[in-house]
Formats: C-alpha cells, structure tokens, sequence
C-alpha cells in the first residue's frame, strides 16, 4: 500500500494559486474599459477567429485571459445561462451580477475539488444607461470576485498597465479615447517584455488587436436591443490613427 | 452522426454531446418543461378537439420585390365566433436578415416564435457566424414538427418564413406544414384562415419587379380582400387607428414599415374601394 503524504490545506491551495497564476501569467493581456459611450474591450490577440472577448446577452460582455479551451467553455456556458435565463423569465431579468456570481461559483468549485484548477481570469462587463451604472466584475482561478471601477486589466504584467493606465486616466473619455490609451499600454509592456533596450515601442498594429465594445443606447444608434458590437480592422486603424 | 474518434462513449463522442450551438437541443437535455412542444393537452383519448379554447391568429401574407423579401400580417385573433384580440401582432424579425409570421393557435406560436429567435441568437453567439438561410428554415421545420401531437389535438401553428439569402442575394420565403414540412414558395404565399382570399388577390396585384412601396401597397389590399371575405381577419381599423404589421427584408437587414405609410397606404386602398362603388 503506498503511503499518503501529509500536505497542509495551506500549502495545497498556495500551490494550485501559483500553478494557475503561472498559466495566467504567460497569456497576452486583456483591458477592459468604461467610457462616456459604454465599454470598450481591447485585447491583445493575433488570431482573427479564436476571440478572447465574446458577446453573453443584450448587454452584457465577456472576456478573457488564460487557457482557450477552458474560457471558450466557460463562455459558452455563460451564454447558455443568460438564454435560458432570458427565455424562461424576460431579458431585461439576465443581469452580469447573477451570471458573475454563477462563474464564480463554478471556479470556486474547481479550485478547491478538482485536480487542476483553471487557469483563466475572467471580466463580465454589463453596459448601464449612464456611465455610473456599468458594472465591471473580475474573476480570478480561484474563484473570487471584484466590482471594479473605471476598468479591469488581465493577463500578464497586470501591475504595470494598471498603473500606466491610472496615471492618464479621465473619466468622460469616447470610445477612441480610451482604445487609443488601452493600446498604447499594452504596446509599452509587450516592449518590456520582448526587448528592454529598445527605445521606441513596437507598435500594435489592427493585425495584433481584438477589439469590440459595448454601445450605451443601441436601440437609437443601430436599431437593435443588443449593445455588442466588433471593430473591424479598418474602424480600428482609424481610431489608432497614423 | 459519424464520429472521426471512438465510437459512442469515447471522449470525443461525450464532448461533442455537450457542447450543441442549438439552443432548442439544450433546452430539451436540461429543461424540457420549457419547450413548446413538450406539453399535451391531454384530450386526446376522449378525441374532443381543444381548437375553440385557444385564441387563433389569422392571416399572413409574404412576396419577393426587387431586393428583397415582404411580410405582412392583420391585426386580429379570434376564439370561435369573438374577436380574442385586435391588437395581437403575428409577424416577427426573426433576427437581422429574416422575419416569420404566424397563423394558427397564438399562445404556442408566440411561444414558437421566442424560441426561435432565441435559437438564431444562441447559435450566432456560440458559433460566431449566421446561419444560413436554408439553416434557420430548417431549425423552424424541426420546431413545428416537435408540434405535431398538439397540433393532432387542434392546437396547430403553421408559419411562413421569409428572409435574405446572404450567399445568393435574394430574397427567398418558405411555408410549412403541421408535420413541420418546408417547402420554399416562389413569387408569393399566404397562410391562415384568409390565405385563400389573399393568395386571389395576390395573383391579380404581384407583379416581377415591384418596388418596396408598391410591395407594401399590394400587402395591405391582398390583406383587404381578406378580411372583406374572412370574418376572422381583421382589415384596416380607422376608428382605433390599427394598421397591418408589416416587415421587409433586404440587404441591409429588417425593417419594420412605420405607421404613418401604412395608414397611408390602407386609407388608400379605402378610398379606391369607395370611389369605385362595387360590389367588389
């Protein structure tokens, strides 16, 4: 029979958070922002298909850092949650604090019972009337959850583009305002990291970007009751400028 | 289904299972209950119908016009010989590049109808892409076919689907019958209690080619003629000001026509009728 080692519920928990944090860590980040015209969503992403920000409902968003296969299944699973939910009730009843509070008792559950956590961070964003009403929620592997305000970053690096983000931060800022900031934050790490002598930047081009955002009224500006809405590569060159 | 891994307890097999971009399919694993179909009413045995106690929604009638597709719907629901509702609305954006309509008994079609709406948003959600055409009218099919032990019970729904081909730029309709049956129409169609009135005069007024206004002017007269021979659908009600509910679809997406052309074009048609002083 072999012997089971005695392992402290301290050290089990403290070695699945750095396993998953280890994972986070080595992804692209993730910002998402709240502005004078609903929430922008800017990720650092190369692939045109494999998406790391997704529409969940009406007006509500996801996005992600981490493993794909794990928050593409969370995702799906999220939308499948505000359906259902809209379906059965009205769609006015699916808000992002219930979804929020769902995925965070799923990636409690997973932390603590089975054999590997997820190595993901998740933000579920929810677009309100006015600016004071968006609702900003982070979620981390272990299942906690934090309403932030003005904006949620993930991924790598996160103390970094925190605080370059913070120090130029204005609330009242347009869509193109605060993508143009979120961008050059994410350039300025993928600086540090990839070569710390360089003096100039790389800059993130379209190619490099994943960006979508949520509109504050799309019932007046498209016509339609679903806020989501993706930039394409030509309206976000137009926003980087030259 | 053939599945490239393992036969039907491999892995592949199980997560393929769960993970369905078919809102109506999940539905029926996880909450049956909720689906339209899945009730009965439970008369069957004593073969007594259950069709006079349930509000019927009437008549639906679609074309093609340069562009694009049009369908338009009367304003009232009947339950025997009462009028149930005059303001009951049966024709629906389906999502952005398709609408149906609905005749039939209207509490299960309303359901039918936020079904599938649900179930074009799901699957563009989780797949990222539209369905095709043939793809939505085939998942409607399938819903009015989970009907069929109802509908043997006098509870049917039969739809009319119209939409935007996005691969072969035109517009295309599809009708349906109870078994959930899909047949696309050429030209024009109708459904409903009125449908024999209005596909008469749709023979006389469609004509290749018409524009958006002249498609809506015919959807309004057909609807007319209708409801001057169907007692149970409603024509243009001046008095409370309720017109057709009318949808177009092209290019650029759905449109629901706004009141005031509508007025327009049912005290149109009103006067044309009056100056003319027929029988007919």
């Amino acid at each position: 029979m072999t012997q089971q080692f005695y392992v402290s519920p301290e050290q089990l928990m403290k070695d699945r958070a750095d396993f998953a944090r280890k994972g986070i860590a080595r992804g692209r980040s993730v910002i998402v922002l709240s502005c004078r015209e609903g929430i922008a969503l800017v990720a650092e992403n190369p692939s045109p298909s494999l998406h790391k920000i997704g529409e969940i409902y009406d007006r509500i968003a996801f996005a992600a850092v981490g493993k794909y296969n794990e928050f593409e299944s969370l995702r799906q699973a999220g939308v499948r949650y505000a359906d259902v939910r809209g379906y059965s009730y009205d769609r006015d009843d699916v808000t992002a604090r219930g979804l929020a509070s769902v995925y965070a008792q799923s990636l409690g559950t997973v932390f603590t019972a089975d054999s590997k956590p997820f190595e993901v961070e998740l933000a579920v964003a929810e677009v309100g009337l006015r600016q004071a009403e968006d609702h900003l929620y982070r979620l981390t592997f272990d299942g906690s959850i934090a309403d932030e305000p003005d904006f949620v970053v993930m991924g790598g690096q996160t103390d970094t583009l925190t605080g370059s983000l913070r120090s130029d931060w204005e609330t009242g800022q347009d869509f193109a305002g605060v993508i143009r900031a979120a961008v050059s934050a994410l350039a300025g790490t993928a600086a540090n990291g990839a070569d710390e002598g360089s003096a100039a930047p790389p800059r993130l081009g379209p190619g490099q970007l994943e960006v979508a955002v949520l509109d504050r009224d799309p019932e007046s500006s498209r016509g339609s009751r679903r806020a989501f809405r993706r930039l394409s590569a030509a309206e976000v060159t137009e926003i980087l400028g030259k | 289904m053939n599945l490239p891994a393992g036969g039907h307890n491999s892995i592949f097999s199980q997560i393929s299972h769960a993970a369905t971009s078919s809102f109506t399919e999940y539905l029926a694993r996880s909450a049956p209950d909720m689906l339209p179909g899945a009730r009965t009413a439970g008369a069957a045995a004593t073969g007594a119908s259950a069709e006079p106690l349930a509000p019927h929604a009437t008549t639906i009638v679609a074309m093609t016009y340069a562009g694009g597709v049009l369908m338009a719907g009367d304003r009232r629901a009947t339950m025997g010989n009462m009028i149930a509702s005059r303001h009951i609305e049966k024709v629906f954006p389906a999502d952005l590049y398709s609408v149906l309509g609905i005749a039939g008994t209207a509490g299960i079609a309303l359901d039918v109808t936020r079904l599938f709406q649900v179930e074009l948003e799901h699957y563009e959600k989780i797949e990222g892409t539209l369905l095709s055409l043939e793809g939505k009218a085939n998942r409607l099919g399938a819903m009015i076919r989970g009907n069929l032990p109802m509908a043997l019970q006098g509870l049917a729904v039969i739809p009319l689907f119209a939409g935007f081909d996005l691969d072969r730029r035109v517009g295309r309709l599809f009708s349906y019958d109870v078994t959930g049956g899909r047949y696309e129409e050429q030209e024009h169609h109708s459904v409903g209690s009125g449908s024999v009135f209005a596909r008469g005069s749709l023979k006389k007024l469609w004509k290749p080619n018409l524009d958006e206004a002249q498609a809506v002017l015919v959807a309004v007269e057909a609807l007319y003629d209708a409801a001057d021979d169907d007692s149970a659908t409603g024509g243009p009600d001046v008095v409370r000001q309720l017109w057709p509910v009318v949808y177009t679809v092209n290019a650029a997406g759905a449109r629901r026509i706004p009141e005031r052309e509508l007025a327009a074009a049912a005290e149109g048609v009103i006067a044309s009728r009056a100056v003319a002083g027929r029988e007919a």
